[in-house]
């Protein structure tokens, strides 16, 4: 058979995506895992940011992930993602200005801001872009 | 003569209502289905979830999550899911009918009661009630909610939990059985009921993950959103069964003001008949007289 494996990426909201694919690449709390096929077996927490996924075909696709959990089987992969969104639909502005309001929060301590929720804001934002720019580096070459 | 001129504006203005009717039930349909495929795709994530867990508590066996055991029950939470209009027939009623008695009960049992109403009705109505208390509540959430907006409400319950102020968390819904029924629902979430292993027998044993960082805490986040997403569940059942039920009653309000209009017109054209005979019987004794 072919050297495959099926990745599922559900997240609460709605089931995102569910093919074939070659390799995947996601960020777990201990930093980045390569899957392939035939992987043992693992269960991991998932940081936010983007996970990378090569089709058959060598077509990659991203997608980005605000946390998680990843369970890994030998032949089936599925991320748990907190909420997963397809690179293409991240607005960057968006993203960048959501990174700068949790900047201006964190430099900012005196206000009565949660000073964990905006760093976690400012990993997030931060993930987002690092999923557009892989997606710009890939789409420009 | 009873005023043709009033039945007429009668008339009108029970047709105007049922214009009204006609069009909220064709935009409840359609919201209703549109809630149907969200309720699908919700599910693939909390079978996934319960899958995982399943094998985690099997593989695990020593390990014992403070959401898996039961306890004594001294205070009890509910997660009242209600809709945030109205106009959708006896659907919150019904669901608090089948409320009350049980907290009664838990009056009596001196048990105490935490709620959190997600939804404006289900807020309305457990605020006039005393004997419990409100630990948080979320409303306005829209037709399309998202599990951000639930996530702090839930956390409040959760805290509770884990902190043995409350010992057990039921959820209140209405389960969609189809487009005619929906069933007023009480669930206990917590403590979790035990899981399944849905690995086949010969395999159980046989492997185990590898844990990054460590079973416990992977253990402790699937738990929470396996908990999370059944509660975003009941409320995207309890949008669709909300659709539903007024698609229902409109439909009625439609029938009965059709029924309204036929008979309106009945008196109407009685009136108008009268009020010709009298004209000609006034003309023609009138023209004998001459």
């Amino acid at each position: 058979m072919a050297n495959t494996m099926h990745l599922d990426i559900v997240s609460a909201e709605e089931a995102l995506f569910g093919e074939e694919v070659e390799f995947v690449v996601a960020r777990a709390t201990e930093g980045e895992l390569g899957i392939m096929p035939r992987h043992a077996p693992l269960m991991a927490k998932l940081q936010p940011g983007e996970v990378r996924v090569r089709m058959p075909g060598g077509e990659e696709q991203f997608f980005y992930v605000s946390g998680g959990m990843l369970e890994i089987q030998p032949h089936v992969v599925t991320i748990l993602a907190d909420t997963a969104v397809r690179a293409h639909d991240i607005d960057e502005a968006q993203a960048q200005e959501a990174k700068r309001r949790a900047e201006e929060a964190i430099r900012d301590r005196s206000s009565e801001v949660d000073y964990a929720r905006a760093q976690t804001e400012l990993a997030a934002a931060a993930a987002q872009l690092r999923a557009l720019q892989s997606l710009r580096r890939k789409r420009g070459s | 003569m009873s005023g043709a001129k009033e039945i007429r504006t009668k008339i009108k203005s029970v047709q105007s209502t049922q214009k009204i009717t006609g069009a909220m039930e064709m935009v409840a349909a359609s919201k209703m289905r549109t809630a149907q495929s969200r309720m699908e795709a919700t599910r693939p994530y909390a079978e996934k979830i319960r899958a995982v867990i399943g094998h985690l508590a099997h593989a695990q066996p020593e390990y014992r999550h403070s959401f898996l055991v039961e306890r004594e029950v001294k205070r009890v939470g509910y997660i009242v899911v209600t809709s945030d209009r109205g106009l959708c027939g006896g659907l919150n009623a019904n669901l608090f009918r089948k409320l009350l008695p049980e907290l009664q009960h838990c009056d009596q049992q001196g048990v105490g009661v935490d709620v959190c109403p997600i939804g404006n009705k289900g807020a309305q109505f457990l605020n006039r009630l005393s004997n419990i208390r409100i630990a948080a509540q979320a409303t306005h959430l829209g037709d399309s909610p998202h599990i951000a907006d639930l996530i702090g409400t839930i956390k409040v319950m959760l805290d509770a939990y884990r902190e043995g102020e409350l010992d057990q968390i039921v959820l209140v819904y209405n389960r969609f059985v189809n487009t005619m029924t929906q069933q007023p629902t009480l669930e206990k979430v917590l403590p979790l009921p035990a899981f399944e292993d849905p690995v086949l027998d010969e395999q159980r044993y046989g492997w185990d993950y590898i844990y990054e960082p460590d079973p416990a805490s992977v253990l402790d986040d699937l738990l929470q959103r396996y908990v999370e997403s059944l509660v975003y569940q009941a409320v995207v059942e309890n949008i669709a069964s909300e659709q539903a039920a007024r698609m229902v009653a409109m439909k009625a309000a439609s029938d009965n003001a059709e029924s309204l209009i036929d008979e309106l017109q009945l008196v109407y054209n009685k009136a108008r008949q009268a009020a010709i005979t009298t004209e000609l019987t006034e003309i023609v004794s009138g023209a004998a007289a001459v």
